[in-house]
């Protein structure tokens, strides 16, 4: 069986979830658990960090899907960061990289995150 | 003894041409997922693409078999699924086969992000994956009966 894990740490208001291993249609509702159990705690600003995940299909492609436009009319996001050159191919094929934000770095998003509280 | 078999890899190699067709039958879960994925790289590996070509392979045949367990078998875990890999020239093929309910491919839209945004869900994406990355991708259904795709992709020589 595919290996995969989505654990989620914080860091101040960021969530961060961290994939690791395989995400296909048999580990999808994993990570749908994770965003789930994020949004019902009103929690909204969200970083998907990809450095160990191995594989993605469209199936966990649409697990972003699912959740993004809750995620925004709560003023947050979902951005994605440390992408392997694999992985980010699939996204780019799909034209994913149009409707989210994606940073080489950790800091980056969550930078990002930071520019945005001020600003408001 | 595993490095004897290692050995034997090269000869493989060469002899790509007259290898025998490979055979997987599994039940329509997605657990399965990871098992047929193993065995589509290691005939990929053997018949000599490299790793991008491999990968690219691998996830055409996921995203098939993930469409047949959701829309073939609706999610019944007791269908079954057959994958036949065959080696012809420089031709690497692989047929699923599947006795589910029969979709027409022709009916899939092609992938709108705008829409999956509003819809919260994506449909299709994996239908594009395979025309994608694969060379030619091919349906046959006798509905009531079986459907087949056809998965296949060239190796190229540098």
């Amino acid at each position: 069986m595919a290996e995969f894990s989505a654990a989620t740490k914080q860091s101040d208001e960021v969530s961060i979830i961290y994939l690791k291993g395989f995400l296909d249609a048999h580990t999808a509702p994993q990570l749908e658990a994770e965003f789930t159990n994020l949004i019902e705690k009103n929690k909204y600003y969200i970083v998907v960090n990809f450095k160990d995940l191995i594989y993605i299909s469209s199936a966990g492609l649409g697990v972003f899907m699912a959740y993004i436009e809750k995620v925004r009319e709560n003023n947050g996001d979902i951005k994605l960061v440390e992408m392997s050159e694999k992985v980010f191919n699939i996204f780019d094929l799909l034209g994913f990289p149009l409707l989210y934000e994606i940073y080489k770095s950790q800091d980056e998003a969550i930078n990002k995150y930071n520019e945005t509280k001020k600003i408001n | 003894m595993r490095q004897s078999i290692n050995t034997m890899k090269p000869r493989k190699l060469i002899k790509y041409n007259m290898m025998e067709a490979r055979k997987l039958n599994v039940k329509s879960k997605t657990e399965n997922l990871s098992e047929i994925r193993d065995f589509v790289s290691n005939a990929a590996k053997d018949f000599g693409f490299n790793q991008s070509a491999i990968e690219n392979i691998i996830l055409a045949v996921d995203e098939a078999c993930t469409n047949i367990i959701k829309h073939a078998y609706k999610y019944n875990a007791e269908g079954e699924i057959v994958i036949t890999i065959h080696f012809k020239d420089s031709k690497f093929s692989i047929e699923i086969k599947d006795y589910g309910n029969t979709f027409e491919p022709d009916s899939v839209p092609a992938p709108d992000l705008k829409k999956y945004y509003e819809q919260h869900r994506v449909g299709g994406l994996g239908m594009y994956l395979m025309k994608t990355l694969m060379d030619e991708v091919q349906y046959d259904s006798v509905p009531g009966k079986y459907n087949k795709v056809r998965l296949s992709k060239k190796l190229m020589h540098n």
